[in-house]
């Protein structure tokens, strides 16, 4: 997947990616939002990650998946984290978790808004069928209005055109 | 507020008609307003006597013409007779001799704090009065008098009613692009008074006015619950719209202001919606799969265009206002987005996305005649003025580097013709901006 690339030359670079406990590509794309988890996954950092917690889920599970443009339905290759995520809910049933619906910046706000509340729709029907509890899990819509990625590249849009499960 | 209105008698005792050109002597306009280009009408506008409101007042009305692309102000430094003797009297030759084709004449008489403001607008070449009023109101409405006597000139030169007695409600924009915080802002069109409605502790997104520019409807993030809202200008108070179990977006109310239409997500569709005010009954209008989203009437209230994927990628549709008849009206190159009845009837402006970039065009409500007005990185959510003449929107800059560097989000305004596009001030990054019906 192009869209590591970047992400995976800056973790080496920085001689973290070791601290990464699961070296699969989509663990890898999830490390930008896991500071904290890199550091308790590989007992870099001081403390240790708490389970259950938003940085257990981004060190062990994967917080994300990634969509195709316009599109809301899960890619084969992102279907294992959802699944993942499926089974670590199972370990913590006191986790609520809200999934975020996310988009690139080459749309219109409203269509966007509707889109990512379909992609976040997508990711809960998948974690609902891989044995979630429906009632577990909330979403939301954020359209295009929260990037991830600030650039205005195809690299970032595919970052930005994302599902994100968030720990309440 | 009160603004009270005296027509005065003609000075000259002429008939009260403009003849800038043979047309308008005929009862016509100067300008063919369907034509792509015209120039700009020379006009002058010395200072109104009666100290620095009146200096103030005629600035406003100079800014305000200028800013439509179709009067040209004369410049002050040509001016031969003082702006207080032609206040008393105009001496046409010296008006004439440097290009005037026009000449707004005026006076301010303060007492307290009520204002009196006596206008006039002349016609240069037959030497005849066109128009005099005199507006009673008290100090510090003194704006609004500049905007509607800008209005009245704006009319009687070209036949049909102006726009600068209107606000225009916008997303204000602030912080980093992953941790913006958007309220509701509001102010003049012309960017003056300025004000914000909410105070961004959560996220307030497309605000739309009602048709007495006394309330607004708007998509509010409060309780981590997307759905559409409802403010009131006058009390300042919020409530939400109906008890929809999803997210409710892209609102708009209906021409006669007793619903409003909006999107609705159930499972993994998004339909249309019609919810009524008093009742808040809602009635579901499209069921098709898909994602039908930014809906808008038309100003008789009996048809809806709307944004839909259901053919596979976004495109207009126009359907019956009780649902049903959908049926498809843009078939160019690209998506198509947003789409906004013209006030007129007579067009449909929309947002085009293809080839990598942004358009705002327009086009007739059965999909002919497409025009793009203008093109960029990334530009959405035209917004009519309320003559239908000229049409605000947000444009975009493209991001740099990978911080998103660089990116900056503004207002825009241009005639429906495509020329005069211009940059609306506003203090800080500015996102879908709704323009409000002419205030009373």
């Amino acid at each position: 997947m192009a869209t590591t690339k970047p992400l995976l030359a800056a973790l080496m670079a920085a001689g973290l990616l070791v601290a990464c406990s699961s070296t699969d590509e989509n663990a890898a794309a999830t490390g930008a939002g896991g500071a904290a988890g890199l550091g308790g996954a590989g007992g870099l950092g001081s403390g240790t990650v708490r389970p259950g917690s938003q940085e257990d889920l981004v060190a062990n599970v994967g917080d994300r998946v990634f969509f195709d443009t316009d599109r809301s339905s899960i890619r084969a290759d992102q279907r294992t984290v959802l699944e993942r995520q499926a089974r670590w809910l199972g370990q913590y049933p006191q986790v609520q978790v809200m999934v975020e619906g996310h988009a690139d910046e080459r749309g219109t706000r409203e269509y966007n808004l509707a889109l990512g509340q379909r992609r976040a729709n997508a990711a809960r029907d998948v974690l609902v069928a891989s044995g979630a509890s429906g009632a577990r899990v909330q979403t939301i819509s954020y359209g295009k209005d929260r990037p991830d990625a600030l650039g205005s590249s195809e690299e970032a849009w595919a970052q930005n055109r994302r599902a994100v499960t968030v720990v309440r | 507020m009160s603004i009270n209105r005296r027509q005065l008698l003609a000075a000259a005792g002429a008939t009260p008609l403009l003849s800038a050109s043979a047309a308008l002597a005929q009862g016509g306009t100067v300008i063919d307003i369907t034509r792509a280009r015209t120039d700009p009408i020379p006009i002058a506008i010395p200072d109104m006597a009666g100290g620095p409101l009146g200096a103030q007042i005629s600035r406003v009305i100079a800014n305000n013409l200028r800013s439509s692309g179709l009067f040209r102000p004369v410049e002050r430094a040509a001016f031969i007779q003082s702006p207080d003797a032609a206040a008393a009297t105009p001496r046409f030759q010296d008006w004439r001799v440097i290009g005037a084709v026009a000449l707004v004449t005026g006076r301010v008489q303060q007492g307290g704090d009520g204002l009196r403001v006596e206008f006039r607008l002349w016609d240069v070449l037959p030497e005849q009065q066109a128009l005099g009023t005199a507006y009673n109101a008290s100090a510090s409405n003194w704006r609004r008098i500049a905007h509607i006597i800008s209005d009245d000139i704006y009319k009687r030169m070209l036949g049909e009613d102006g726009y600068f007695n209107t606000r225009v409600a916008y997303v204000s924009e602030t912080g980093p692009r992953d941790r913006r915080v958007r309220r509701l802002a509001i102010m003049d069109q012309d960017g003056e008074n300025h004000a914000f409605l909410t105070d961004g502790r959560f996220q307030a997104l497309s605000p739309r006015f009602h048709p007495n520019a006394q309330q607004i409807a708007f998509m509010s993030y409060e309780r981590n619950e997307p759905r559409v809202w409802l403010f009131n200008l006058q009390s300042g108070r919020q409530e939400p719209l109906g008890s929809f179990g999803g997210m409710t977006l892209s609102p708009r109310f209906s021409p006669d202001g007793r619903s409003v239409v909006l999107s609705a997500i159930r499972g993994g569709d998004a339909n249309i919606f019609v919810v009524d005010l008093a009742s808040r009954r809602e009635r579901q209008l499209t069921a098709a799969a898909g994602l039908d989203v930014s809906p808008c009437f038309s100003p008789d209230g009996s048809q809806i265009v709307f944004n839909s994927d259901r053919g596979g990628d976004q495109q207009l549709y126009v359907m019956d206002a009780g649902g049903g008849g959908a049926r498809r009206i843009s078939f160019g190159n690209g998506r198509y987005a947003t789409p906004v009845w013209s006030p007129r009837g007579d067009l449909i402006a929309f947002t085009r996305i293809a080839r990598g970039q942004f358009a705002i065009g327009v086009m007739r409500p059965d999909g002919s005649g497409e025009r793009i007005l203008s093109e960029g990185w990334a530009m959405e959510s035209p917004t009519f003025a309320p003559n239908g003449r000229v049409l605000m929107f947000y444009r975009e800059s493209q991001a740099r580097d990978a911080r998103g560097g660089g990116y900056s989000a503004r207002l825009a305004s241009i005639d429906i013709a495509g020329f005069n596009e211009r940059p609306i001030p506003t203090p800080t990054d500015a996102t879908e901006p709704s323009w409000s019906p002419l205030l009373g």
